[in-house]
Order: structure tokens, then sequence, then C-alpha cells
């Protein structure tokens, strides 16, 4: 613990093929470098993110592939090397958390150190539960504290053991975003000193947004993407990826026009006589596109606007409109089904109701094509 | 009450031998991937389907002076195993067998894999694991087991009957010594003794159901 801390990088180039009952077996190919810091690995569930996160941590064995932590190889296949899980020094937080339920608190958090004297442990492990602000619930049992206490726990029993790669799988689901953001905060602190690679797994959009970082966009088993979370969300390649990101509207179409000269292309939605303009793709007129417009960039009017710089006005009639807790979703029929996010007090003062006679605008840029 | 006190006896180191050979055997039965697991499944299960008498008849011959068993312990002891207070342990660890072994596999299959994965993750071997998570988390498993190999012990009659006999003292078991004294009409004394029989076995059991619902356990309840 004491020296010079060198920050090293995880890099993973795995392939695993996973057999079940039904359906075809299920391909892991990925190749990843995740640098001191957190990197977020988001994708749909069933992308495969939970089996490549066992694959390093080496409850799974990769059928072929390398896992290196700076210099040294974890795993490799081609020199016949794989590391015992207990040898990794890799610490892995679990959605399910997996505390003992039977320890408190301070034995849960000390369960990685038993080779140490006990008056340097209870040290260290003082330290890492001030560290995340649970010191004051030692001696309590799992069974007894917040979920957002386990959570922390949880972190505090993994990062102790002073590890040199840090997973986590979706640990901080089913939190509020303050509280979420809370113990981001207090894992990014304890991480300034060690500066270690942190892989954060997320299917949640909210959550990319929030933490903010490197994303590694994964779906079906390959990685799809890599960059900011604008870079790799904003413009989705990949259907599936465009739905996990929050786009709510996915919609199939048929390119009309191509010009390349304004960057722009014309196409018609399917099954409907709705036409919009979309920023320039690798398509020629007659190719059939797909479309994914996220429900809070649509905008709705109660008459015709005019004299905009937005170039798609689409006319339609309001199907329902369906309150949750902040935003009022409507769902609106122009030839095809659109969803809109409206505020309520947007829906008060337009007087919207169901069937009433609506506007969508649409800015051109906010028109994604997606394969 | 001398054949009581000697079923007790006979039911508290099967009990405890059960415990000692049931454990590791659980954990393999529990933990193992290999698939010639249910031939092991399907022994440790017949005494539950072979009637006390078939039991008795193959330990008797095997613990008998030409029987493999009654050979070496003549070897190391210099006298014979059947119709011994040793040779009735015996007999009744086999005959009591899934009665501890069972209890002990559904206890330890049922803790939390993830638990034992978290455990490993932190840099515990198996053994370490077995200790601090998986005995801990199985003590109402554990209770179950040694409570119903001592009942179950303490109820036999067929088999101590084939291998001990009726030596009183040695192998003259409460429920021998009760066959006993129905057979010669002293069913007063008979009486005595299954009253008291009934209402060890009602307690036994109510402790294995209560610990089984969590009535007391060793951590709080979720």
């Amino acid at each position: 613990m004491a020296g010079e801390v060198k920050p090293s990088s995880l890099a993973a180039h795995i392939s695993k093929e996973r057999r079940n009952s039904k359906g075809p077996p299920f391909l892991l190919d990925v190749s990843l470098e995740a640098l001191p810091g957190i990197t977020i690995l988001f994708g749909p569930s069933g992308a495969g993110k939970s089996t490549l996160l066992d694959c390093i941590a080496g409850l799974l064995r990769p059928d072929a592939g390398r896992i290196t932590v700076g210099d040294e190889a974890l795993f490799d296949s081609s020199r016949g090397i794989d590391l015992a899980l207990q040898n990794r020094r890799i610490a892995y937080v679990f959605q399910t958390l997996a505390l003992f339920p039977h320890l408190t608190v301070q034995q849960n958090a000390s369960y990685g150190l038993h080779g140490l004297e006990v008056a340097h442990r209870n040290l260290l492990v003082r330290e890492v539960l001030q560290a995340f602000r649970v010191e004051h619930l030692s001696s309590q049992k799992p069974g007894a504290i917040s979920g957002g206490e386990k959570q922390r726990v949880a972190l505090a029993r993994s990062l102790v053991t002073d590890p040199r790669v840090l997973l986590l799988d979706e640990p901080l689901s089913g939190l509020d975003a303050e509280l979420k953001a809370a113990i981001v905060g207090d894992l990014r602190a304890w991480n300034t000193a060690k500066q270690i690679p942190i892989l954060y797994v997320t299917h949640s959009r909210e959550e990319v947004d929030a933490l903010g970082e490197r994303v590694i966009a994964m779906v079906d088993g390959r990685i799809l993407s890599t960059g900011t979370p604008l870079d790799v969300l904003e413009s989705p390649r990949r259907a599936r990826l465009a739905q996990a990101a929050g786009f709510e509207n996915l919609l199939a179409a048929t390119v009309l026009e191509v010009r390349e000269a304004d960057g722009v292309m014309r196409v018609r939605l399917e099954e409907s006589t709705c036409e919009l303009e979309t920023p320039l793709a690798h398509a020629k007129p007659g190719d059939a596109v797909r479309i994914a417009i996220r429900a809070g960039d649509i905008l709705l009017a109660a008459e015709r606007p005019h004299a905009l710089s937005a170039r798609n006005v689409l006319e339609g009639r309001i199907e329902t409109l369906e309150r949750r807790a902040t935003l009022i979703i409507a769902r609106v029929h122009c030839g095809v089904r659109f969803t809109v996010h409206v505020t309520p007090g947007a829906v008060q003062s337009l007087g919207l109701s169901a069937a009433q006679k609506v506007w969508l605008v649409l800015k051109t840029h906010s028109c994604h094509l997606v394969t | 009450m001398q054949s009581l006190w000697l079923s007790f006896r006979l039911a508290a180191c099967v009990a405890a031998i059960l415990l000692a050979i049931g454990t590791p055997l659980a954990y393999w039965l529990a933990y193992s991937q290999w698939r010639g697991k249910f031939l092991l499944e399907s022994v440790v299960a017949l005494p539950l389907v072979l009637p006390p008498t078939v039991l008795g008849f193959y330990a008797l011959v095997a613990m008998g002076p030409r029987g493999p068993l009654g050979k070496l312990w003549m070897a190391l002891f210099g006298h014979g195993l059947a119709f011994t207070f040793a040779g009735l342990v015996l007999a009744s660890v086999v005959y009591s067998f899934p009665f501890a072994v069972q209890p002990l596999v559904v206890s330890f299959e049922s803790v939390d894999r993830k638990l034992l994965d978290a455990s490993a993750l932190l840099g515990a071997g198996k053994l370490r694991t077995f200790w601090r998570v998986i005995l801990p988390l199985s003590v109402p498993g554990i209770v179950t087991a040694a409570v119903l190999s001592f009942a179950h012990t303490l109820g036999e009659f067929g088999v101590v009957l084939m291998v001990g006999g009726n030596l009183a003292g040695v192998t003259r078991t409460v429920s021998i010594d009760i066959y006993d004294r129905v057979q010669s009409l002293e069913l007063g004394a008979a009486n005595r003794m299954a009253l008291v029989l009934l209402a060890i076995s009602f307690t036994v059991l109510s402790v294995v159901y209560a610990v089984n619902r969590r009535v007391w356990s060793p951590w709080p309840a979720k």
C-alpha cells in the first residue's frame, strides 16, 4: 500500500461461447481497454456485460484471449496463463451485493484481510468504512441496514483489499439519483489516491449521463463503440442500443432523396405519407433505414406552426396522455405513432387532451439514423 | 431404564459420527459437478427404502466371524463385532445415513452461490469459505441432521434385532425392551417406556420444525 502509485490499465481481449438449453449459443467477442478511473460498460440486458465481468474476475474461463493489468497477464490462452481468482486481486461488486448475512458490517469489511495482523486490519477497515460513511454501522448486520448503506458496505469490503481493478455490475440500481451521486462521489474520492480502473456496468441511460465518463457500448456480445457518452449515445448506430439509450421512437423509413450539398436526406416513414428530413447517411434513394428520435426532442404545438427553422412539421392527433412523476407521455398518431414527452405545465397551458389535433415539430438533427 | 440409557448413548454416538462423516460427503454431493453423482445419491438414500431386516442381515453377515468387517475387527481388537455395542453403532450409522446427509445437502445447496463467489473474490480458499460462510449459514440444516439421526436411531428396531440381539446393557435398546415386555405381558412397564419414547420423539421433532421455521436463528430475519 505504501510507495509510489503506478496507475495501470486493464486490457481484455476475450472470446467466450455460452450455450444454453434454448436458443442459439451466445458468443462474447470483445476487446477493450479501461484506463484508471471510471469506464462505463453500457448496453441492453443480454448484451454480455456480466459474462465479460465474470471472465475478467476469473469466475468464468474465456475460450481464448488475454487479460492484463498493467504488464501482468491474468489470463493468456496462448501462453497457458490462467491465474486463480483468489490471486487476481480484482474486486467485484455484484448487483445482489452478496454481503454475508451472518457477519456484521465490520466482519464483512475485514473478510478479505485475514492474512493481516489484527491491529493493521482494524485500522484499514476503519479507514474504508469512514471513507464510505458507514463506520457507525460497524456492529450491524446487513439485514438491519438500508439499501444504500448495503451498497456502501459492499464497495468498502471490496476496496479495502487494495485491488488492482474494480468491477461493478449495476451495483447502484434501485437507488434514487441523489443517493447514487453521493455514493459515486465517495467512490471517486477513494479512487483519486488509488487510481485503479473501474468498470461500471449499467443498462440505464440516466446512470451514463450522471457518471459522464468514458463509455463502452456493447450489444449482442460485441463492442459497438467507445467514447464519451455524447459520442456513443447521441448517435447510436444500432437499433437495440438506440432503444436502450432512451430513443423512444424507432421508425422504419425509406430514403426518397439524398441532397449531399445540403447534408440532408428526405425519407418517408413506413406505411404513411409522413416525410422527414434527416442528416445525411450512407444511403441511396430506395434504401430502407431506421430513424431513432427521442421523445423529449419532439415539440408539440396546438396550432399549425409557421416561420420555423425546424424542417419537419407533422400533423397528427393525440391518442392518449399518460401521467408519470414529472412528465406526461403523449402518444400522437400522424400516420405512424410517435411518443412525445411534455411537461405537465405545457399540457395545462396548451389545454391538451385526447383526440385533439396537434402538430409535431422535429429538428433535422434530432432524427438519428440507425441500422 | 437401563435400556433407555443405552438407547441414548447409541443415538448420541451415531449422531456424532454421522455429522463427522456426513458433512464432507454432503459438501461433495452439494457442489460436485460429476455426472455419476446420482449413483452415490442413490446409495445414500438406500436405507430409506430397504427393510431394516435386509440391512441388518447384510450388516450381520459382514460383521460375522467370517465377514470382512468381523475379521478386521477381530484382528484389531481381539474380539468379534456382531452382538456388541460397537457393532450396533456401525449398523445404526448406515441405517440413519440419509437422515443426516440429506438435510446437510439441502442446506449447503441453498447457500447463495454469489456468497461463495464473493468469498473467493475476497481471497478465501474453499476451506475458509466452508468454515466462514457455508457452515454458519447452514446451522438449521446441521441441527436438523443431528436431531433426525439421533431420533431415528432412538426408534430403530429391526436393525438392532438383527445385529445386536438382546443383551441387557449391551445391545438391548428401549424399542427391543418394549417388545420384550409386551411379549411377556408386562403391559404397564411397556406402556411407561413407550410413553417416554413418544414424549422424547415429539420434543425432538418440535425442535427440528422450530429451527426450520427460524424461530430462533443466528441472524436477523429478512
